[in-house]
């Protein structure tokens, strides 16, 4: 029984290391909890993108859930969750705010004509300043907001058709 | 003549050292932001940290730790500034909580443990070993 140990012991360790591996090659390193869920939405107000001297700011929002998308023209994976937001702007199941993050006014708006937009208003945040409030570093960067403009949930990178039907959407219908 | 060309050559550095243009106006603000931003993560590029990564963002957060340092906040301010909108991942050093007590606590564990395990081992040893001490008196006998 000795000499058996002596050997599983090693074994034991290399299949706890093992396992820590697997564990941590699941995880995704981009995925950085964010430290705003469950804070107020970080005040701004910006100027509203295609409609000159008009602003917005997430009070405008008070009493609806909401969805803010940041986003952006320069943004490859964005264009890989725009459908989707089409589809959700066309179900009218809650609006969409975007936010154009280190873009110009023509890029952006260019990209809207050219896809569709699925905004109800599309803040423009040219110098990244209130992405920074917002913790944003990877766009695309969703937040469900809630009627008292709480943050929610934050999706990191674009949103899928299994984010949106597992986790924004059962999300959204509990805070409606 | 040569020698006098040569000795223009080779203060023609000193010359390109004087047009390169520093990072801000205030040399110790940019002291203080090199400081605090190697110990800052730029979470664009998760190895590198703020003052090395070239990412639109950390230049962005340079340019906000900057604007910060001469509103006159504290080095601890600032940590904590950037702490509230990205989480303690943004810090190299994570702090000390019951989160990172593990982390923290970790290695003088598994040291414990293997000078633990070396104790045991080499016990184990001086037990299989015959016993030098008896050796020798029974010689001596």
């Amino acid at each position: 029984m000795k000499p058996m140990l002596k050997y599983l012991l090693p074994l034991a360790g290399f299949l706890i290391l093992v396992g820590f591996f697997a564990a941590g090659l699941r995880l995704d390193p981009r995925e950085v909890p964010s430290p705003l869920i469950g804070k107020p939405t970080p005040a701004f107000r910006l100027p509203v993108l295609n409609e000159a001297g008009k602003t917005f700011s997430p009070e405008d929002m008070r009493g609806q859930v909401w969805l803010l998308n940041v986003w952006a023209s320069w943004c490859g994976a964005c264009r890989e969750e725009h459908p989707l937001l089409m589809e959700m702007s066309r179900s009218g199941a809650l609006p969409l705010v975007g936010l154009d993050y280190k873009d110009t006014d023509a890029d952006g708006a260019g990209v809207l004509t050219q896809a569709g937009n699925p905004y109800k208003v599309v803040a423009t945040d040219v110098d990244g300043r209130v992405g920074i409030d917002y913790g944003v570093y990877g766009v695309p960067e969703t937040y469900v907001i809630d009627k008292a403009g709480i943050i929610r949930y934050k999706q990191i990178g674009p949103i899928t058709e299994e984010s949106l039907r597992d986790k924004i959407m059962p999300l959204v219908k509990g805070l409606q | 003549m040569i020698k006098k060309i040569i000795l223009v050559l080779l203060f023609l550095p000193l010359l390109a050292m004087a047009e390169a243009q520093p990072m801000g106006d205030d040399p110790a603000v940019e002291e203080r932001l090199k400081a605090l931003s190697t110990e800052l993560r730029c979470l664009v590029c998760q190895n590198q940290t703020l003052a090395d990564s070239s990412a639109p963002l950390a230049e962005d957060l340079r340019r906000e730790i900057r604007e910060l340092i001469a509103k006159g906040m504290s080095d601890k301010e600032i940590t904590d500034y950037l702490v509230v909108r990205y989480g303690d991942f943004v810090r190299y050093r994570p702090p000390v909580k019951s989160q990172t007590l593990l982390l923290w606590v970790g290695p003088t564990i598994l040291l414990l443990a293997g000078l633990g395990g070396l104790w045991w081992a080499l016990r184990k040893r001086n037990a299989l070993l015959p016993d030098e001490n008896d050796n020798e008196e029974g010689e001596e006998a």
